[in-house]
């Protein structure tokens, strides 16, 4: 029986924060607002680290001395004593469980969250809804810690939505300008589209394997997502010849794109950046859009299994992150370059963990959400500075006067622009190694070095715009307008301190966690994080996966090459951008985009259209499509025709009705005479008819059939049986009699035309009638074969 | 029939003793009415939790049960019970008729007395449907269930409100008599194999009649709760109804009237009729995905929010009815599920409409924006039902889409016996398409919720639009307090569901694999086949005989009919085919012997 870790307690923290703050937040100081908000994110941290230093780390001791056998068990604890959903097979408990890289996770959630939303009390202070922002801060917080440390998906996926709530309501916190509130719900439907695909990848996982638990509790040998049994599911066939896992895998990665901004679905990232911005530095930055990637590595068990997802995986974030650093270029909004950034950073990672680098993609994860989250506050308090615009046209000069933000600023871009020895250099360095030696089975074999190539090129984008972004901001002379100018002034401490924190952190954690696999660095210090996270991510020596993905094992002298390389790229970026803004926007690239590069300049300043493109081919014509349907199928089709259709026969059956029921007698005395004709007429018309049949070879029994009416009463039957058209048979019918009977013997056997003419003893009116006899020369007499022929009456009564 | 039987016949009679007191209540006396209504309300939810004590729930049969004689000369029974299914919905209504009388105090204040005796009157017959366990005793109560709803559409409601309710009227009782028709027809056949003439639901249960016979009374059944539910293409009464009606109403009829069509299928036309349900399947799933899809487009490109919420429970109706043909336990609890969700969020979504309502006489979308910053409880509230209603994990909307969602995708032959197919063409594609509600529950909800709630504060007249009352608080709290209840504790809900459903599931099953044959009961042969040593003293000889000889007078089987095995003499009709819709044909054979002992 495992030990139950009471790891509820981490995500609880700030629910019930958020509970405090949005049920009764109006009655509360502002101090008792953001100090329980403050307070619950820094219990949670000290909660998580607690477990951390203790029980996971004597396990990960433990597991090392092991000689680190396939993957480690972590704590296991579970929220209520009932299950979640347990319904038949299916079985979901709302249970948690915290390994090495749920740990990561968490830490980067609560210490960076808990810096957030302390420069928060500073940056929001003069905000009426402050009980409100901190609730729905504190939420997402706890959303986010419940999706990393689900054990399974389903409780994972409470987490995944309920930050995507939180991303919604945040980024549409201002909702009185129309404009954020659209982004906000376009943030969260684009979310949803990618949320389908996450469910029916649970949907199809649950099917397949029977059960959506990363880790059984009740332990290695129990059924679950990564267990043995599983591998067999993953390797089976069901479809196409295709493996199992690839589905999955592509199915939980159209979520990952959803959620991680990745194409097709970034769009809403960009449109994000309406929320205030220490929002878009923990959501939309530092956390909520890493949970793709966190995701992937989460089951990187699945992903092992199956090349194809991995290459989806690995292409799209490749394509990702060229594209958005291309589209970073030509933005003038502050924020809207840092979005651009995220997307592209984001594609490295999903880089990272497709060419199964999972550990570098992760440590590229948790450095990013430092510098960037540093970036985004940085943002932040230039546009407190600068009266809240993020126009980077209005900028310049700001090196004097924010002294803090200026310098911490500085370490983030070289950061994130890959320059020795701040963090970013070694996490996109080790993704950028693992790219390089990616080997895909059945895929080209320079697969990998195009990938490295792509993301090479994106990372001297990077270079370039983020030096481009600070040379903009904080070079130069200042550009803004005097009443502006007037107004600048360094952020409080609150801002500032975290912000300070943050680029501490930034230099340190690479040099820290992540030294490269050289010999030089003693094998105990190399890639510390990368030995962290090995205990819960997929051992691909493990024989299931002999052959479908390796990673590289790199000698010094190429390991050197390559980072020589990601160096020089980023020091070309900065150079060359350097060269251009030094003093702020540049006549070279102004010249440019106005005269030979307009078109090209315009459309990546229009983000190549895309959001008019999806405007034009799905959101447009999918209202036009509603529209269509409601007017055409459910009110006229549906409620017109068929419902008021046939109210309006019934009441027009009452009307007609209605007319002859006026309680007039003339018009009665008009209906009885008309109705009493109307019988008349149809009792006395002539119905000639008569049934035959063979009684012998060649010869051939008739009846005629005189009707039933008053005429019937001395009717006259003529038959012609030769077809020459006179009678050759004549005979009259009298009341009570046997039906008229003739009999007529045919010269030969075949089909003959007979003809019966009916005179009626009233009104001598003739019918006629004619039947093909076939007659057969010999053998028994047939039954009755006519009953086809048979006009009115049936041949009953001519059987024999 | 023990002690505990009668809490049963107690949440069903004390709302007729509060309808008629409430009627002696002077007519100006608004408040008095109002408290009689309320109070009575909540004693009959109190009483009906009590239900919850004595029931077990381990037992997968029908509990609790009261049995009376009623109508001797037809067999019928005043027979109440409830089960894991039931006991939910009978819950469920008695929970939304306080809330509704409460949220009524301020919208309703012509005719009070009579409104609070109509909705009381209404919870009689919801609670009888549910509880009936004698299928004349709920269609009675299935009937009595108009006459209240008619006249509060009808008197309180809207502009439109004499066309909205007759169409509803119209619309139900078109079905409900082919229902009514088919009922006399199984009672009839029943009455011919065992000679005991009942309408008893768990007596007839036990009846199998040849395969075309069950399709043709499935497809009666199923016209009459597929209008109820209302199924896609059925559903044109349910906007108008809604719309027209007051807000109480449209909580009600959205909250609980729709589930009868569901618990319809589930309860009795199902069960009876396995085989005619086997046979549909594939093309209700299609219908019930339609319905989805097709309510979700259509909800998004309303102006009216209260046509929109309308539109949106096609969509979430069409998730209940895929979830009961997908016939795995998950689809079916995720269905039933889901019904109880639907009843809180979409009954929140219309309480939260009325109160738009109640402050400035208009629905219409454009009439509003920015309200929250007028009304941020409000927003807080009614974001929590729009949540709730778009399948938010954490809240009770996502249990139900979820579980029929993963229920449908794994339905197929290996949660089958050997030989029997998936009863639904392509499961997984179905659970995909389905959930693009998922989706599309976002997208016009949000739409909806952006309209109204968000933006600049444009229309003049919602400068000085008030926040919510105490009294409104009170009426949201408890639905929002059960939204987050099911959605973070739904196990009790679902364990005491399982043993039902698994009952369901299982006899559905055993009901489906007897021969295809004459009426007989399920587990004996039917009687063609030990016709030659016919057993004396069988209550079902006398029966027998006369239908035999009824029918050798008549006329030979015509050598074009099925083998005679499978179309026995005992009581089959004259005809090859097996009985159709009409009775006539069928009952004076049978029901003439049955009148005699």
């Amino acid at each position: 029986m495992q030990h139950n870790y009471p790891l509820w307690i981490i995500p609880a923290l700030p629910l019930a924060g958020a509970a405090i703050n949005l049920l009764f937040g109006r009655f509360l100081s502002r101090r008792t607002v953001h100090a329980v908000a403050v307070l619950a994110v820094a219990a949670a941290f000290v909660c998580a680290a607690l477990l951390i230093a203790g029980p996971l780390w004597a396990q990960y001791h433990q597991w090392v001395l092991a000689g680190r056998p396939e993957v480690m068990q972590g704590l296991y604890g579970r929220a209520f004593a009932d299950p979640w959903i347990h319904v038949g097979s299916l079985t979901i408990d709302l249970a948690f469980r915290m390994d090495t890289l749920g740990a990561v996770m968490v830490l980067v959630i609560t210490f960076v969250g808990l810096l957030i939303h302390i420069y928060s009390t500073g940056y929001m202070a003069e905000e009426p809804r402050y009980a409100a922002y901190f609730g729905y801060l504190n939420l997402f917080t706890g959303a986010m810690l419940i999706l990393v440390l689900g054990n399974n998906l389903p409780v994972m996926f409470i987490g995944w939505e309920g930050v995507g709530l939180c991303s919604y309501l945040l980024i549409g916190f201002w909702f009185t300008e129309e404009a954020f509130a659209y982004a906000g719900r376009k943030a969260f439907v684009v979310n949803r589209i990618g949320d389908f695909a996450f469910l029916l990848g649970i949907c199809l996982l649950f099917w397949s394997v029977g059960t959506l638990d990363f880790w059984a509790a009740g332990g290695p040998d129990a059924l679950s997502l990564q267990g043995d049994k599983a591998i067999e599911v993953y390797k089976s066939t069901p479809w196409l010849g295709e493996r199992m896992a690839t589905f999955a895998g592509i199915l939980l990665f159209i979520g990952a794109c959803g959620k991680s901004a990745q194409i097709p679905l970034y769009v809403w990232l960009p449109d994000a950046m309406a929320g205030p911005t220490p929002v878009s530095a923990l959501i939309h930055a530092a956390t909520m859009v890493t949970a793709g990637v966190y995701m992937v590595a989460r089951m990187s068990f699945l992903y092992a299994h199956s090349t194809t997802a991995m290459a989806v995986v690995a292409g799209v974030g490749a394509l990702t992150a060229l594209f958005a650093a291309i589209m970073a270029f030509a933005q003038t909004d502050l924020k809207r370059v840092l979005a651009y950034s995220t997307v592209s950073q984001l594609g490295f990672m999903f880089v990272g963990v497709g060419v199964g680098a999972y550990s570098a993609g992760i440590f590229h994860l948790v450095t990013h959400a430092f510098f960037k989250a540093g970036l985004f506050l940085g943002a932040g308090s230039v546009m407190h500075a600068m009266s809240g615009s993020g126009d980077i046209t209005r900028m310049g000069g700001l090196r004097k006067k924010l002294t803090y933000t200026h310098a911490s600023f500085a370490v983030y871009c070289l950061a994130i622009a890959g320059i020795v020895p701040f963090s970013g250099f070694f996490s996109k360095d080790e993704i950028l190694a693992g790219a390089f030696g990616a080997h895909a089975a059945g895929w080209i074999a320079v697969y990998g070095q195009i990938l490295w190539a792509i993301l090479t090129v994106a990372a001297l984008g990077t270079a370039f715009y983020m030096t481009r972004l600070y040379f903009l901001v904080f070079a130069g002379e200042s550009r803004a307008d005097a009443e502006t100018q007037a107004h600048i002034h360094e952020s409080p401490g609150s801002m500032t301190i975290p912000l300070v924190i943050l680029a501490a952190f930034t230099l340190v954690l690479g040099l820290f966690l992540g030294l490269p696999h050289l010999s030089a660095v003693p094998e105990s210090l190399r890639s510390l994080i990368g030995q962290w996270l090995d205990a819960s991510l997929v051992n691909f020596d493990r024989p299931s996966l002999q052959g479908a993905i390796h990673e590289a094992h790199f000698s010094d002298v190429s390991l050197l090459a390559l980072m020589g390389t990601a160096l020089a790229i980023g020091i070309i970026g900065i150079a060359a951008a350097a060269a251009l803004y030094r003093r702020g926007p540049s006549g070279a690239v102004d010249r440019f985009t106005l005269g030979a590069g307009a078109e090209l300049y315009r459309v990546v300043k229009d983000k190549f259209y895309v959001d008019e493109l999806y405007d034009r081919i799905i959101v447009r014509p999918f209202r036009a499509v509603s529209q269509l349907i409601f007017e055409v199928i459910d009110r006229f089709l549906i409620d017109w025709i068929i419902v008021d259709g046939s109210a309006f026969v019934v009441d027009l059956f009452g009307r007609v009705a209605r007319w002859f029921q006026n309680g007039q007698i003339q018009r009665y005395m008009v209906g009885l005479v008309l109705g009493g004709a109307l019988i008349f007429f149809f009792a006395t018309r002539t119905q000639a008819d008569f049934d035959w049949w063979q009684s012998a070879p060649l010869t051939v029994e008739f009846d005629a059939d005189v009707g039933a009416g008053p005429g019937s009463d001395g009717a006259v039957a003529e038959f012609d049986f030769d077809g020459d058209g006179r009678s050759d048979w004549t005979g009259t019918w009298k009341q009570g009699e046997q039906p008229l009977h003739a009999t007529w013997v045919f010269g030969r056997p075949g089909q003959h035309e007979v003809t019966m003419w009916l005179t009626d003893a009233v009104f001598k009116k003739r019918g006629e009638v004619s039947k093909t006899v076939t007659v057969e020369a010999a053998g028994q007499p047939a039954a009755a074969p006519a009953e086809e022929q048979a006009p009115v009456r049936s041949g009953g009564g001519g059987a024999p | 029939m023990n002690q505990a039987s009668y809490l049963l016949l107690a949440t069903l009679l004390l709302p007729v003793i509060g309808a008629v007191l409430v009627m002696f209540v002077p007519q100006g006396e608004r408040d008095l009415a109002r408290g009689i209504g309320l109070g009575v309300a909540i004693l009959t939810f109190l009483v009906s939790l009590a239900i919850l004590g004595p029931f077990d729930r381990t037992l997968d049969g029908f509990q609790l049960i009261f049995d009376k004689e009623w109508i001797p000369g037809l067999g019928a029974h005043f027979k109440l019970g409830v089960d894991g299914i039931s006991i939910w919905l009978v819950l469920l209504t008695t929970f939304l008729t306080p809330v509704v009388l409460l949220s009524a105090h301020e919208a309703v204040t012509e005719k009070v007395r009579e409104f609070v005796a109509a909705m009381l009157v209404l919870e009689v017959a919801m609670v009888g449907t549910f509880l009936a366990l004698d299928l004349f005793l709920f269609y009675v109560f299935w009937e009595l269930m108009l006459i209240p709803m008619y006249l509060l559409i009808g008197i309180w409601g809207g502009q439109r409100r004499v066309y909205a309710s007759i169409k509803f009227v119209l619309y139900t009782m078109v079905g409900s008599l082919l229902m009514l028709a088919t009922i006399f027809y199984v009672y009839a056949k029943y009455g011919g194999v065992t000679g005991e003439f009942t309408t008893d639901l768990e007596k007839l249960d036990d009846l199998v009649l040849p395969q075309t016979a069950q399709i043709w009374c499935f497809a009666a059944f199923a016209l009459a709760f597929a209008i109820k539910v209302p199924l896609f293409p059925l559903h044109t009464w349910l906007p108008d109804a809604h719309v027209e009606a007051p807000t109480a109403g449209s909580v009600i009829l959205a909250g609980v009237l729709l589930k009868f069509g569901i618990y319809g299928f589930l309860r009795f036309a199902m069960p009876l009729f396995p085989y005619g349900a086997a046979a549909a399947a594939p093309a209700m799933s299609i219908i019930a995905v339609a319905g989805i899809v097709y309510g979700a487009l259509v909800a998004f490109v309303q102006d009216d929010v209260k046509k929109l919420v309308a539109y949106s429970s096609v969509s979430h109706l069409g998730f209940c009815m895929l979830g009961l043909v997908a016939l795995t336990p998950q689809a079916i609890e995720g269905s039933i599920f889901g019904m109880l969700s639907h009843g809180l969020t979409t009954g929140g979504l219309f309480l939260a409409i009325g109160v738009l309502y109640e402050r400035r006489h208009t629905r219409l979308m454009a009439e509003f924006g920015g309200v929250w910053s007028r009304m941020p409880v409000f927003g807080a509230l009614f974001l929590i039902c729009v949540l709730g209603s778009a399948g938010l994990p954490g809240l009770s909307g996502f249990i139900g889409e979820f579980l029929t969602i993963i229920g449908t995708f794994i339905a197929g032959s290996n949660t089958f016996p050997q030989g029997w197919p998936a009863f639904i063409p392509a499961p997984k594609i179905l659970a995909a398409v389905a959930a693009t509600g998922v989706i599309l529950g976002a997208i016009y909800l949000l739409y909806m919720f952006q309209k109204v709630m968000f933006g600049p504060l444009k229309n003049e007249r919602n400068r000085d639009l008030p926040d919510l009352s105490w009294r409104e608080i009170a009426v949201f709290t408890p639905v929002v307090v059960l939204i987050f209840a099911l959605g973070v504790f739904p196990h009790r809900f679902l364990a005491t569901t399982e043993p039902a459903v698994n009952r369901f599931i299982g006899e559905f099953k055993a009901k489906l694999s007897e021969p295809d044959a004459a009426p007989h009961l399920r587990g004996q042969p039917p009687p063609g086949e030990k016709k030659p040593a016919a057993e004396p003293g069988e209550g079902q000889d006398q029966g027998a005989d006369q239908g035999e000889g009824a029918e050798g007078a008549k006329a030979q089987p015509p050598p074009s009919a099925a083998p005679p095995a499978a179309n026995p003499p005992t009581l089959a009709p004259p005809t090859a085919n097996p009985p159709t819709l009409a009775p006539p044909t069928a009952n004076p054979p049978a029901a003439a012997p049955g009148g005699q002992p």
